[in-house]
């Protein structure tokens, strides 16, 4: 008997025509006895990839609607922080690493892509370790870490910072811009005129953090929440489990990708984000503006390869906000969608984008373009 | 020590003159080239293909070919994708300083190979060594001129009801450099697809099918070449993404970076419109070849989104098929 574990084996169930007529069949049952109209918000923008990828959005019953979040680690950066991105790239001697997409994100003025190609040595990193072995590659030239991302990326730089406080490499350092999950939400919920009233929460962010995270947010605000994973199966199925306990008025948290989450999560993880990173007094997030506690930087204690602290004669901190006519806030409070916008798809475009919904293809306005009105059609 | 190409090779004095002879001249020996005049002259009649492209892979050498393979299959293949019949090649080598002799010859020695499948002849050709750094090991530019016959393939032909056929499995090339690039590092024995795809054109066009194009499914693979369609023949392309072949390793690789396979570049893959009454016959004739494994009828042309391609899933949703943007770039998580 063969045994083999193929990669196919993990993803195609859970793509399966069959399992996901009968999930869309099983969710219009149980729309159909809903007295209120369910707007369920999708944080992470992996989700929201993954629904605008599967057409989900279209073969959902009329009373239920996504409503895309803010879980876009790229999407959400302010044009400042990027600005001292392409501050640190410039730097005589520097090599600026950072993960795929941050590379063509324009600031105020460049985006890094642009500034590569005005001579400055901006590399895309697949694993945030391998900053490391270009340090050592290159003693002569200072090696400056752009490390993004929520909860999930946040350990890989602390396990770098783990190696390298341990390396006695002196030529590398990070620009901490790791943002947490639950104080965007809170942000949202508590602007008073979100329509949201059901989440799913992020995938991998979950794996890190366990759900629990999310018990103080379903309670405080009375909505379910479920932690699902990204293929259509998990996204259907949990909207199935929202549906149920919105029939309940649950204000309960619960797991449906446990194949991955558990309530504690990763507790290794966890102590070496917590060895290395303390929270930001604040944080300005694009499309939602200043957020207390949400975001991380590294301890005093290590300062000596914190970027902001070696360089910051180098780095300017003005707020740089985005267009007037962009409405990425109000999409991301689910009072609009990106059609709703003006400039959308004109002056508006993944390659020029004017609000942070363009800007990865996480981001809502950067979906509904590329995947494009069929959407719309079958999403009201 | 091993031997290299010195900037002499390019110098235009003896050095060159023993480059020329040792190396092209053997491996590309025809009557024309031999003559070794200032220029080739040719015999053709009637209507000539002519195309030109430039080839700067890395690695030079990749799993399924090399740099030289694709600069002949990729030229041949683009007069090939016009119905012509592919005659003459010219052929450009700019050669950074310091170049293993070795791999050049590896190099000239898999594009003469190749240029047998075709028939095409090299005629014509350059040689500049740049000094280290001025280039990144070899780039080469080849042009191929054919002959059209009364072959009249056009992207703007495409009609309503056409059917869209794909030759093999897409993505194999651009998965197969994405996996060996520095800093990812995935192991796999995929092999890119490259491969010279006129005797596939030619043994099509012998069969009088009404055939409306074909294109090679290079840069910006099939997403590109379909959206292009679409537009230059103001036609909707549907898509039923479960008949559009993917090997397990590129949609393992797909899975792995956060990529599409439609977005992955080909290099020996291509995709055919034809009338749906023919498109059988045409199907089977590509089942003939070892080219044209999975060979696969994957959509239609329609009315229902003029210029847009869609892909349809197997549960009823459908999303726009849209070109890839950019840099080919890992999402983050």
């Amino acid at each position: 008997m063969k045994m083999d574990l193929q990669l196919k084996d993990l993803f195609e169930g859970f793509r399966d025509p069959r399992v996901i007529r009968s999930l869309k069949s099983q969710i219009e049952q149980k729309a159909q006895k809903l007295d209120k109209k369910l707007y369920v918000m999708e944080v992470c923008g992996g989700h929201t990839h993954s629904i605008m990828k599967y057409g989900l959005g279209q073969i959902l019953p009329e009373n239920i609607e996504f409503v895309h979040g803010p879980g876009c680690p790229v999407c959400v950066m302010p044009k400042e922080r990027i600005d001292q991105a392409i501050d640190l790239a410039r730097m005589e001697d520097t090599i600026l690493v950072t993960l795929g997409d941050m590379i063509r994100v324009p600031g105020s003025k460049y985006s890094l892509a642009q500034v590569r190609a005005q001579g400055a040595d901006v590399r895309a990193l697949y694993t945030p370790l391998d900053a490391l072995k270009i340090a050592k590659e290159n003693p002569e030239k200072n090696v400056v870490f752009f490390a993004i991302g929520f909860e999930t990326t946040t350990p890989m730089s602390a396990a770098l910072m783990e190696q390298l406080t341990q390396s006695g490499v002196q030529n590398l350092f990070l620009h901490i811009n790791h943002v947490l999950v639950p104080p965007p939400i809170e942000a949202i919920m508590d602007s008073g005129d979100a329509k949201v009233n059901a989440f799913i929460a992020p995938s991998h962010v979950s794996v890190i953090t366990g759900a629990k995270i999310y018990k103080p947010l379903s309670k405080r605000y009375g909505t379910p929440i479920v932690v699902a994973g990204f293929e259509p199966v998990d996204i259907l199925e949990s909207i199935s489990m929202l549906a149920d306990m919105a029939l309940q008025n649950s204000d309960d948290t619960a797991i449906q990708y446990s194949r991955f989450v558990s309530d504690e999560g990763n507790l290794k993880a966890q102590k070496m984000i917590e060895k290395y990173m303390q929270t930001r007094e604040h944080f300005r997030w694009r499309g939602l503006g200043d957020i207390p506690q949400s975001a991380l930087k590294l301890r005093p204690e290590y300062a000596r390869y914190d970027a902001e602290v070696r360089f910051a004669e180098h780095l300017s901190d003005t707020p740089v906000d985005d267009h007037k006519q962009c409405i990425c806030g109000d999409i991301l409070k689910a009072r609009a969608k990106p059609f709703d916008c003006k400039v959308f798809g004109k002056a508006c475009t993944p390659g020029t984008p004017l609000g942070s919904c363009m800007v990865s293809s996480e981001g809502a306005c950067n979906a509904y373009f590329r995947f494009g009105n069929l959407t719309t059609e079958g999403q009201r | 020590m091993t031997r290299q190409v010195q900037l002499a090779h390019g110098g235009g004095g003896e050095e060159m003159e023993g480059l020329i002879r040792s190396l092209f001249f053997k491996y590309f020996n025809n009557d024309i080239l031999l003559q070794a005049e200032d220029a080739a002259t040719l015999h053709t009649g009637g209507k000539l293909a002519f195309s030109t492209d430039s080839f700067t892979v890395s690695p030079i050498f990749f799993n399924g070919g090399d740099i030289g393979k694709i600069a002949v299959a990729g030229s041949v293949n683009d007069v090939a994708m016009m119905g012509a019949k592919p005659l003459y090649m010219s052929c450009g080598f700019i050669i950074e300083e310091g170049l293993a002799y070795e791999k050049l010859e590896r190099i000239v020695a898999s594009m003469a190979e190749e240029l047998e499948k075709s028939g095409c002849s090299v005629v014509c050709g350059d040689t500049k060594v740049v000094p280290k750094g001025g280039c990144d090991e070899i780039f080469i530019n080849t042009a191929v001129i054919g002959e059209l016959g009364d072959s009249a393939l056009s992207a703007s032909k495409i009609r309503e009801d056409d059917l869209i056929i794909v030759s093999r499995d897409i993505g194999r090339h651009g998965a197969c450099i994405m996996a060996q690039r520095e800093g990812i590092e995935i192991e796999t024995d995929l092999q890119s697809d490259c491969a010279t795809l006129s005797n596939v054109t030619e043994a099509l066009l012998e069969k009088d099918l009404d055939i409306k194009a074909f294109r090679d499914a290079t840069r910006g693979g099939l997403a590109a070449v379909l959206n292009e369609w679409a537009q230059q023949s103001d036609i909707c392309i549907e898509l039923e993404e479960r008949d559009i072949p993917v090997c397990d390793e590129v949609q393992g690789i797909c899975e792995i970076l956060g990529f599409e396979p439609t977005d992955f570049a080909n290099e020996g893959t291509f995709v055919i419109a034809v009338d749906a009454a023919d498109a059988q016959e045409c199907l089977q004739t590509l089942q003939n070849f070892t080219e044209c494994p999975d060979a696969a009828i994957i959509g239609k042309a329609t009315t229902k989104h003029p210029r847009k391609v869609i892909l349809q899933n197997a549960w009823g949703s459908g999303r726009f098929l849209e070109q890839p943007k950019g840099e080919l770039l890992p999402r983050i998580c």
